[in-house]
């Protein structure tokens, strides 16, 4: 009896991919560890192996083919004797990927968010030209920019120079600027951290790349004693102009110790400022704001964006100014106050509000430190009503932070207690529906909007 | 120069054709080691009458390491240090009434009274710290070094570190990218014998500091740290080394410490009679006294001219640093960003 062989899925993000090659064609025996294809995500191109042994029957899916969806049916596997024309025992995948799958972690599920409306943004003129891009290319474009702009500036991280960056986002990177200012270290994150604090000490503008934000709990002392608090210190002699990025938050089914959102943690420390950009052109226009600031900057990026497009305004030398909320969509009814891949919560909540007949105004704070709680107070003074929304856990959350500077400096507009929808109360469980519980769903906005307005 | 590479071994015997220091520059060696024990003694003092607060780590027996070390610096050279920091201040070249200023919380302090005893750093001496972390200084000094080779000049970063912090594992990931990378460091392991008060036997699985590198090619030398001749002559070795792009090297400094890891501690880890050997047998200062007037470079009488004017410097500095206002409270807010 024949079995399918299934496109595979390289990375727990992985939705699609190109079925870039096939290294065997019908009528090949294969046994367990052949080669059978090359399979391109978008973050890299992977070899795909063999489980079973058999003959190739039918190809299904040609070599080139875009799009292809992870587990469609690209091949038949024939049993000994057997002929092309058996019928196909449907559901039993094939191949496991053959490369490693430590680099990258990524998520399906979650549905495309709708675009942010970019051109809304007082810091882009109006009439701007827009491209599409993804957030991977607008991180990397900024990098690649301020490098050529500045001499000084250079990256350092695992894996960001000959591998491209574990998530894509230095590619090319290597290639233009060469291996003196694309550095791959070692799996060292404290002494990396420490090297490029004391190289920024010096004048440089290092950008350090955490592979995730995770592994830069080992750098802590470095981030925080070094970096935050030199400039203090030293009585304004000297600091560290320096970004420290990288995904930060909940990736895929990568569990407790790879899906934590350091938001808050960062945020309470003088000393360095926090960005978590949600749309590309924000990714793009605060990474170069970052890389020019005097400051330490911690970046939080997402992993589950990196793949996402936006408009992002065509300028030849697009800065946004840090520390400066953005209102995604206007509002009158109640103030949804969020920042990264949770704005896009935000996006899909408000739109299923606005057919309840509810008008929410969403902002996305952009910057964590310095907070612009004026905007928000601005929003709410209008509103009456605000929900924060995050993926961090709820005690000592940004939401927190936000609800507490609202209740105090607006809490005569307020019409309802302000209310916060986070991740839930525990580490990130591996299990699918577990891990799909612990983060705030479009559900649980709907719902916390609805009391707060007291429609149920 | 024989390959550093080639020995991880002691040395103790200056090479025989190590250049002689003219009188002048041998005068001003112990200057500067005599410099840094009266301030560190009026240190102390100001610390007993409360004027200096919080944690104060004095560097009274080590000088020697120090001061010979920064005698071969050159412009673009940097050193950063840990917390016990006031001699590697006064090497640098910064203002005695700064540093001072600084232990005493005031506004005339380099760090405009806001950072102590243990955080005080001197863009100009390109003394970058002043680290209250055990070890974290390894790695910034490690960035340092990188920042010279990638702008391509001549400086080398001497980072100092101590017995303590050799264990961190900071260190490690440094020396592997300082090797890796061919970074001029030169890592000056300053052995006190104690890590706090935990002796170097009790903490130290190797205590010879000088083959702490072996495992990354990283050559090590074995320095009497209480010669300064000898410290001056390892540290020349080991800078040029480093300028030739030779990568790091390690020396480990054997010296010793006086007074207690900090203000506050008794020292009770250790027998007094040990102290007093050392001071005796050992002292940095008296024995380099000794052997210039033995040697005819100063007389007696020079020695205590310059015991005077070292006297007067660290008397001033005093003044200096009670006499100047608090910082105004208007600080409290400002240096935190750029």
């Amino acid at each position: 009896m024949s079995t399918e062989i299934l496109m595979p899925a390289l990375s727990p993000t992985m939705e699609e991919g190109k079925l870039a090659r096939w290294l065997v064609k019908e009528g090949d025996t294969v046994k367990s560890g052949d080669i059978l294809a090359e399979i391109e995500t978008d973050k890299a191109t992977m070899e795909f192996e063999a489980v079973d042994e058999g003959r190739i029957g039918k190809i299904l899916v040609p070599e080139g083919s875009e799009g292809v969806k992870v587990n469609a049916p690209i091949a038949t596997l024939l049993a000994d004797g057997e002929d092309a024309s058996a019928a196909p025992v449907a559901k039993k995948a094939e191949a496991a990927p053959a490369a490693k799958a430590e680099a990258a972690p990524t998520k399906p599920a979650e549905p495309h968010a709708p675009a942010a409306q970019v051109a809304s943004d007082p810091d882009v003129p109006e009439g701007t030209e827009m491209v599409t891009m993804t957030v991977r290319d607008a991180l990397r474009d900024a990098m690649a920019e301020e490098m050529r702009r500045d001499e000084l500036v250079f990256l350092m991280g695992e894996e960001v120079a000959q591998y491209q960056g574990a998530y894509k986002i230095s590619q090319g990177l290597l290639d233009e600027f060469g291996d003196r200012r694309v550095i791959d270290t070692p799996i060292t994150e404290h002494g990396f951290a420490g090297l490029g604090v004391g190289a920024a000490f010096d004048g440089l503008k290092p950008i350090v790349e955490f592979m995730t934000w995770n592994f830069a709990m080992q750098a802590m002392d470095q981030i925080i004693n070094s970096a935050a608090k030199t400039r203090y210190m030293s009585g304004g002699q000297m600091g560290s102009p320096i970004v420290f990025r990288g995904p930060n938050g909940a990736a895929a089914r990568v569990a407790a110790q790879h899906s934590q959102d350091y938001s808050a943690w960062y945020a309470s420390v003088p000393g360095v400022k926090v960005i978590a950009p949600y749309s590309a052109a924000d990714a793009k226009g605060l990474l170069k704001a970052a890389i020019r600031d005097p400051n330490p900057i911690i970046f939080l990026e997402n992993e589950i964006m990196y793949g996402r497009s936006f408009p992002v305004p065509k300028i030849d030398d697009f800065v946004l100014p840090i520390g400066k909320a953005r209102i995604v969509k206007p509002g009158n009814d109640v103030t949804l106050v969020s920042y990264s891949i949770s704005v896009g919560t935000c996006e899909e909540a408000a739109a299923k509000l606005a057919e309840m007949g509810i008008d929410a105004e969403i902002i996305d704070l952009r910057t964590l430190r310095p907070l612009d709680i004026d905007t928000v107070l601005a929003s709410v003074k209008k509103t009456n009503r605000i929900v924060t929304v995050e993926q961090a856990w709820p005690v000592c959350s940004i939401g927190s932070e936000v609800c507490s500077r609202v209740a105090l400096d607006a809490f005569d507009y307020l019409d309802a207690p302000p209310t916060k929808v986070t991740g839930k109360d525990v580490p990130m469980p591996y299990a699918a529906n577990l891990e799909k519980l612990a983060l705030p769903s479009v559900d649980d906005v709907i719902a916390a909007v609805k009391a707060v307005c007291y429609k149920d | 120069m024989s390959d550093p590479a080639k020995r991880t071994e002691k040395q103790e015997k200056p090479s025989a054709n190590a250049a002689r220091s003219n009188s002048e520059a041998l005068k001003k060696l112990y200057y500067d080691m005599l410099l840094i024990r009266r301030f560190e003694e009026r240190a102390g003092q100001l610390y007993g009458m409360g004027l200096i607060g919080g944690f104060c780590h004095l560097y009274i027996g080590q000088e020697a390491v120090v001061v010979g070390m920064q005698a071969n610096v050159r412009p673009n050279d940097q050193l950063i240090t840990a917390y016990r920091d006031h001699g590697h201040m006064l090497a640098a070249g910064m203002d005695p009434n700064g540093v001072m200023a600084e232990l005493t919380g005031r506004s005339t302090g380099y760090s405009k009274g806001k950072g102590g005893s243990m955080h005080m750093f001197s863009h100009d001496k390109k003394f970058y710290g002043g680290h209250g972390i055990v070890g974290a200084q390894v790695p910034l000094g490690t960035g340092l070094a990188f920042a010279n080779k990638y702008r391509g000049n001549d400086g080398v970063c001497l980072t100092y570190f101590g017995d303590g912090a050799a264990n961190q594992g900071q260190v490690y990931e440094s020396f592997n990218m300082a090797e890796l990378w061919k970074l001029p460091v030169v890592y000056i392991i300053e052995n006190n014998q104690y890590a706090m008060g935990t002796s170097v036997a009790r903490a130290s699985a190797v205590s010879d500091f000088s083959r702490r590198g072996i495992s990354f090619n990283i050559p090590g030398i074995q320095v009497d740290g209480m010669d300064v001749e000898k410290v001056q002559e390892a540290g020349a070795e080991a800078m040029a080394y480093c300028r030739s792009g030779k990568g790091p090297i390690i020396l480990e400094m054997k010296t010793y410490r006086y007074r207690g890891h900090s203000m506050s501690d008794p020292a009770k880890y250790r027998t007094r009679e040990e102290v007093s050997e050392v001071r005796e047998k050992r002292d940095p200062i008296e024995h380099f006294g000794q052997k210039l007037i033995k040697n005819g470079v100063v007389t007696e009488e020079d020695l205590k001219m310059i015991d005077k004017d070292v006297k007067a410097i660290v008397v001033a500095s005093a003044d200096f640093a009670t006499e100047s206002p608090e910082p105004g409270l208007n600080e409290l807010y400002t240096d935190v960003l750029a």
